[in-house]
């Protein structure tokens, strides 16, 4: 175990990182099926894609649970990349902290009003 | 590791402005490059992607706004600068949903073999460039 308290606690990086990487991927596989859910149904609609076909495709209950998990699941998913791609080239400990607060304040924003559209239908 | 007293290599002879422009990168460091931009891409345009899924389903006359900022413009930007960043995004999400497979492939497969990694990696840009300009000639009109 890393040492979590005192003169040599660590307080960069992502020291737990077995659970962010499973995390990655497991989030990542939910959005690939959801991806092939929605390209299927708008793939097996026949003609022009209207408003009432694609609003359709989001309107039932079922939909709009798994939509819902996959912003989380986004979210999730993209935190732990854009903190990776700010670790890897920003050393600046003050300046990385700014950017990760600035990460978070811009997904959980994104996540609020994407969970707003989608419960509104 | 356990603590960050371990030190680790570090090479700083390396310069970003004339070493790396030069050094050839193998088809899987491409791949995992444009992994991260397409990600960082979609990151940073997600407020666009939410408010085309906003005004594409909220309701009819949204849709119509929804449709009209590809074919007549947003705003003071035109329809055809709209298309384009759609179509980057299409870029990256194909590419980094490829690559993102790939990854996963090689980790439950444990395919990592020299060899693997140079052909999916090929693969994966064939894919991806392939279908972007096929959803691209779409998304213009070519067919």
């Amino acid at each position: 175990m890393s040492v979590n308290y005192g003169s040599k606690r660590v307080v960069v990086g992502a020291h737990y990182g077995l659970r962010d990487w499973l995390a990655q991927r497991i989030t990542g596989v939910l959005m690939v099926l959801f991806t092939l859910a929605v390209l299927g149904q708008v793939l097996l609609t026949s003609g022009d894609i209207s408003y009432d076909k694609w609003a359709g495709i989001f309107s039932t209950q079922f939909m709009k649970a798994l939509t819902f998990s996959v912003f989380i699941a986004l979210a999730i998913h993209v935190w732990v990349g854009v903190r990776d791609i700010w670790m890897d080239y920003v050393k600046a400990v003050g300046l990385r902290l700014v950017l990760q607060v600035f990460t978070l304040v811009w997904l959980v924003s994104c996540l609020g009003w994407a969970i707003q559209v989608l419960w509104r239908l | 590791m356990t603590q960050l007293a371990k030190k680790r290599p570090e090479f700083r002879n390396i310069n970003a402005l004339t070493d790396l422009p030069s050094y050839r990168l193998p088809a899987a460091g491409i791949v995992s490059i444009l992994h991260r931009i397409s990600g960082l891409l979609m990151f940073l345009l997600l407020p666009f992607i939410i408010w085309m899924f906003d005004t594409s389903i909220s309701s009819e006359i949204s849709f119509a706004k929804f449709s009209a900022a590809f074919n007549v413009g947003l705003g003071f930007v035109p329809g055809v600068l709209v298309k384009l960043v759609a179509l980057a995004l299409i870029w990256a999400y194909l590419h980094h949903m490829i690559a993102g497979i790939r990854h996963v492939y090689m980790d439950v497969c444990h395919a990592v073999t020299k060899e693997f990694g140079k052909s999916s990696a090929v693969a994966t840009l064939v894919l991806s460039l392939g279908l972007t300009a096929a959803l691209g000639a779409k998304l213009f009109g070519l067919y």
